[in-house]
């Protein structure tokens, strides 16, 4: 069966699910009496545990970061240009853990669940999570496997920021840190393009301030709306216009309103997909993680004192036409980096991707990335690279 | 190792914080951390650089050189090691001063113009140098500033920058006689150690 699979994928996996009866205190004075992190795993956990490799997702992102669920299934994981035998993340040498977090609507604890005080699901009350709270749950996660300390946390974007949270949260569990096209903290044009997106959604008359799945309905107005301007933020300008162009679907204008060029198709195609699958209310709170992860903000603004308690060396990435997560912002986080002293490396790819970048392949990213990887599971087995 | 990386890893102190501005592969602070127990950081553009740097263990950032050192805090580092790197940069003079803003001591190699082979080649045959140290077209040459053993003796000597070291090496007769007598005769490459101030 596998054997239909390309040889460099992980194949066939089965999404697990880890369950967590002791309460989770939230960062917003709420808890979490119980919860369910829905993760997969891709490659063998070495006899000393030292191999493990966490991957944190981004906004949209979920578990399923390699492989396929089934046989016909169409598209891999995620990141699978990244993550499968001799790839950057080997799955031959690491042993790879990917969940879905809180809050997601992927199978993992989340709005769409149930809340146990009231026996209905959580919808719009659902505790508005922070990247710190991700992580405080992942270390749940890595408790259950037998996991002490992580070969290497990695992530890109809200990911990226997840595996920056883990140095200073846990710097004893952490061996090494690649923070991806992230930021240290978000722009005020970051947030008010969050701010349009959470706008669209809870102005959809479908939204029932939250409560849509009482009615039988789905804001999928507002979620495509919402998409399609992520959508935006998540290409150059270079790349949409090598895409699309001035290109119109047929030969001449319409003078009317219907879609005409064919960047507004594939946007509103994007966006439609998206609104069927992806939950509104996981979408508001993953932007509302976005917007608080702040780690300088408890430290007058001083992101080298946040980082102080880090010790793990770091790999920071950039891609030279991501707009949303500029490279001076991982600049930004190099430099916080240098004045507190810490190790780390920084690599600003070549890319005309924009953010999505960071999802595709790319020979520099890989060539970094990979010589990266390479090195850790070299340091742990004690050979030299 | 190249034998001007020799020289200047014979140089470093042990435990010495360094800054290798051009690191190239890594290969310099590799040693210097396997053997010396240096750390620090290299800073380079070049993509397979920075990959091989990455492979070793090597703290690398991609930073053009002529962007500054404005990252880095005064005294960041014990000593700061650029080689091959003086001669591309828009100003090797504010470098050197920056050089010697983050860390009290510079280790700095770079290609003598003043080489013999070069002067023949330039009295002869009347047309710029090419060489093994300088192996470009003057058309399509990264070496926007070449200079002389004594170019930059005498740089020093205006900015108040003290020479702790100096000496001349080339890939066959490192350390040849000639090259000690005469140095900027003799030597292909210039190698300094200088220290901030008298």
């Amino acid at each position: 069966m596998s054997a239909s699979f390309p040889a460099d994928s992980v194949g066939l996996v089965t999404p697990q699910t880890a369950t967590f009866e002791s309460p989770l205190a939230l960062a917003c004075g709420k808890t979490l009496e119980r919860f369910e992190l829905v993760y997969e795993t891709y490659g063998t956990l070495n006899a000393d545990r030292s191999n493990a490799v966490l991957i944190c997702h981004a906004l949209s992102g979920h578990h399923h970061a390699a492989g396929y669920h089934t046989v016909d299934e169409r598209k891999p994981g995620w990141w699978d240009a990244y993550v499968g035998p001799g790839k950057v993340i080997d799955t031959d040498r690491f042993f790879v853990v990917s969940l879905n977090n809180l809050g997601g609507c992927h199978g993992s604890t989340g709005p769409a669940s149930i809340n146990p005080q009231t026996g209905h699901r959580w919808g719009p009350t659902f505790p508005v999570m922070t990247v710190a709270d991700w992580v405080h749950s992942q270390a749940r996660l890595a408790d259950q496997l037998g996991i002490e300390r992580f070969a290497a946390v990695v992530g890109g974007s809200l990911g990226g920021m997840q595996a920056l949270q883990w140095t200073i949260a846990y710097p004893e569990r952490v061996a090494n840190a690649a923070v991806i096209a992230a930021t240290p903290r978000l722009s005020a044009q970051n947030i008010a393009f969050n701010e349009v997106a959470r706008q669209a959604i809870r102005s959809d008359p479908d939204f029932h301030d939250g409560w849509y799945a009482d009615h039988d309905a789905i804001p999928k107005l507002g979620l495509k709306l919402a998409r399609m301007i992520g959508h935006i933020t998540y290409l150059s300008e270079h790349s949409m216009g090598s895409r699309f162009g001035r290109d119109l679907r047929s030969d001449q204008l319409s003078f009317g309103y219907d879609v005409e060029f064919q960047v507004e198709s594939y946007l509103r195609h994007q966006g439609d997909t998206f609104s069927t699958r992806f939950d509104a209310n996981t979408y508001l709170l993953m932007t509302k993680a976005l917007d608080y992860f702040d780690p300088a903000g408890q430290h007058d603004g001083d992101l080298a004192a946040a980082l102080a308690p880090a010790t793990c060396p770091f790999l920071v990435v950039s891609f030279t036409t991501d707009w949303r997560f500029a490279p001076a912002r991982s600049r930004e986080l190099v430099n916080a980096l240098l004045r507190a002293g810490k190790a780390v490396s920084y690599v600003n790819v070549d890319s005309p991707h924009g953010h999505d970048a960071f999802l595709l392949p790319n020979d520099q990213y890989e060539a970094v990335f990979g010589s990266y990887m390479r090195r850790i599971h070299a340091d742990i087995t004690g050979e030299t690279a | 190792m190249r034998a001007d990386l020799q020289l200047i890893y014979d140089w470093v102190p042990s435990d010495a914080h360094v800054l290798d501005l051009g690191c190239g592969d890594g290969t310099l602070l590799a040693a210097l951390a396997r053997h010396k127990n240096v750390t620090g950081y290299g800073l380079e553009i070049d993509p397979d650089g920075i990959a091989a740097c990455l492979g070793k263990g090597v703290n690398v950032l991609e930073q053009n050189l002529d962007d500054g050192l404005g990252n880095f805090v005064d005294d960041a580092c014990d000593l700061v090691i650029m080689t091959q790197a003086l001669q591309v940069l828009r100003r090797p003079d504010t470098m050197l001063d920056q050089m010697l803003r983050v860390a009290p001591e510079c280790i700095i190699a770079f290609p003598n113009f003043a080489y013999w082979k070069h002067r023949l080649h330039l009295t002869f045959r009347g047309r710029m140098p090419v060489s093994r140290s300088l192996p470009h077209a003057w058309y399509d040459t990264p070496n926007i500033h070449l200079s002389t053993f004594q170019d930059f003796a005498s740089l020093c000597r205006d900015k108040g920058v003290t020479i702790v070291d100096e000496a001349v090496g080339s890939a066959d007769h490192e350390g040849h006689w000639t090259s000690r007598l005469w140095p900027n005769l003799f030597g292909e490459t210039a190698i300094f150690r200088v220290r901030r101030g008298r």
